[in-house]
């Protein structure tokens, strides 16, 4: 267990340097002239000069040397100071809270949300092997592994929000905004979630402990919750941790087309707007983001099966 | 067991499924180069008057919102995702088998600063890094290519690295060794065969997933940018036009899914 959490450690440290880096490159060797950009991000393409350019410039000390730069952000960095946001001049740090805030929520509904659609439909499946049901999910969940997300968004977007006007399709104050987004993350997730289960119901289910359940007395729906659910949350816990790479990436291109003010979008438009630090951090903490969430899953997996505990 | 019994191959399996996938893809590539043999549209004219036109039988796929051809556009857009696709693939083949190769036979130092490397990349999720890399040099294919790679080579890494470890301490190269034949004899002749069939499979899934990369940086304005025909992007651009011409907005979704499809039908089982 110390070796796991030193190694999620040391990935985090891992993390932090490959983004400082890239980023930094990135900085570098933006096309253009870097001042302007800021300006034409702060006051509009229509009012950027060369006076404001030169503001800009010297405001923001771009003519240090390139080392200089990177060696003052990995120090800020140490410091937990991420910088201020060239386009809006806010602190960085206050800016990905801001976003973070939604965007947990958003991955938290849609990870709660493919938890209800997934597994069960994957153990019922599973209990059932080569029935109706079995084989309509496969048929669904090979065909939503087929889409990119942002097509399966577009499609929901299309039938529940423009066809049948149910749902709103982007924002995020009211409840109702939070559903789409939620769903099409969720049914990414689903669609791996719910053959996993059902491989493992099936083992399970044919398992020798299994069959001895049956065999002194218990009943169909005791078997499975002495026997049966442990052994099939075990990998359906270990899959989570590898559905998160498709959770965090999936959250930069569903929060752009819902417009849900999360952090995957405000990487995307700083992405636009060359805001260099917001790009930066904002990556940091993606990155950070992954690798605790895979620490979480290492630990669950830790509590669920206690085989591994030794 | 006999020592021939030890080396004996396995045999070679091609289920139903990846003769299907490998069908739908060689079909995809047909049309896609297709017009490169016997001419076609050009993908960037416009002719205002056929905007939104639909399907015909003289044009089977209409005109989108500009009045330019669908059928030269997703054509061209095929050839542009499946090449960066293929060219990222093997661009990350060559080095992460190598490296793998050059862990497990080197071990030591070399195994350790290969693997923490390989740690680093793997611990940022691939999307952000060909993002980031995307934001670097925009307007540039190149820079999708390179990201991806470098997304994808760590795979061929860990799994080259994984099987080579054990065949290394195996009797038959001990044996290899001993009788005196070099590292490239050794590699042709022992490890590739284990390895190849291996590649296939991880292979299409990266070749999937580069092309919903592209697709998805497309889709967000990132990528590759219009008027070049890339399939998210054309989907953007045709998303305000759904309710007029849906066959144009249903066809680059169409043509994602059975690319995407046909490579994970050849993949076969999850990423192991």
């Amino acid at each position: 267990m110390i070796k796991a959490i030193f190694n999620r450690l040391l990935q985090a440290v891992l993390v932090a340097l490959l983004v400082g880096l890239l980023t930094f490159v990135m900085a570098r060797s933006l096309p253009g002239d870097l001042a302007y950009r800021i300006a034409a991000g702060r006051y509009g393409y229509d009012l950027v000069g060369s006076a404001a350019a030169a503001k800009v410039s010297a405001e923001l000390d771009l003519g240090q040397s390139a080392l200089a730069a990177l060696g003052r952000w990995f120090m800020d960095l140490v410091r937990l100071d991420l910088g201020t946001s060239l386009v809006t001049g806010a602190p960085v740090i206050d800016e990905i809270s801001h976003h973070l805030g939604h965007t947990i929520k958003l991955s938290a509904a849609a990870i709660l949300l493919s938890l209800l659609i997934g597994p069960p439909l994957g153990i019922f499946a599973g209990l059932r092997p080569g029935g109706v049901l079995d084989r309509g999910l496969l048929l669904v969940s090979t065909a939503l592994r087929a889409l990119p997300q942002f097509v399966v968004g577009l499609i929901l977007i299309i039938v529940f929000g423009l066809m049948l006007q149910l749902l709103p399709t982007a924002g995020h104050d009211r409840g109702g905004h939070l559903i789409l987004p939620a769903l099409t993350l969720a049914l990414g997730l689903a669609a791996v979630s719910n053959r996993v289960a059902r491989d493992a119901m099936l083992s399970v289910s044919r398992s020798p402990y299994y069959t001895f359940g049956r065999t002194k007395g218990l009943s169909g729906w005791q078997v499975f919750l002495r026997h049966g659910l442990r052994n099939v949350a075990v990998p359906i816990v270990t899959y989570l941790g590898i559905q998160f790479v498709y959770l965090v990436e999936g959250v930069v291109v569903v929060e752009t087309l819902f417009a849900w003010p999360g952090i995957g979008h405000a990487l995307v438009h700083a992405i636009f707007g060359r805001d260099v630090p917001v790009i930066q951090g904002t990556a940091l903490v993606m990155g950070l983001m992954f690798v605790a969430l895979n620490a979480l899953v290492d630990a669950l997996c830790h509590l669920t099966d206690p085989r591994r505990a030794a | 067991m006999t020592v021939l019994g030890y080396v004996a191959p396995r045999p070679k399996k091609w289920p139903l499924r990846r003769l299907a996938g490998l069908a739908i893809l060689a079909a995809l590539l047909v049309f896609a180069l297709l017009p490169l043999v016997i001419g076609g549209p050009d993908p960037l004219k416009q002719t205002l008057r056929l905007a939104l036109k639909g399907p015909s039988a003289a044009d089977w796929f209409g005109y989108d919102h500009l009045g330019r051809s669908m059928y030269a556009r997703l054509t061209a857009a095929f050839r542009l995702s499946l090449g960066l696709a293929g060219v990222a693939v093997v661009t990350a083949i060559v080095p992460g088998v190598l490296l793998g190769v050059l862990a497990a036979w080197r071990g030591g130092v070399i195994d350790r600063i290969v693997s923490t490397v390989s740690e680093a990349f793997l611990a940022l999720p691939g999307l952000l890094l060909v993002l980031m890399l995307a934001a670097i040099v925009p307007d540039q294919p190149i820079m999708l290519y390179v990201g991806i790679s470098l997304v994808l080579w760590v795979e061929y890494f860990r799994i080259t690295r994984a099987l080579a470890r054990p065949l290394l301490a195996s009797p038959a190269i001990e044996a290899s060794r001993l009788l005196g034949f070099g590292p490239l004899y050794i590699i042709r002749r022992h490890l590739w065969p284990e390895i190849a069939p291996i590649l296939l499979t991880v292979g299409a899934h990266g070749a999937a997933t580069a092309i919903m990369a592209v697709a998805a940086l497309g889709f967000v304005s990132v990528g590759v940018r219009p008027p070049t025909p890339e399939l998210g992007a054309m989907m953007t651009e045709l998303l305000p036009y759904y309710e007029e011409a849906p066959h144009a907005l249903l066809q680059p979704i169409a043509a994602t899914f059975l690319m995407v499809l046909a490579l994970q039908l050849i993949a076969g089982k999850d990423k192991p």
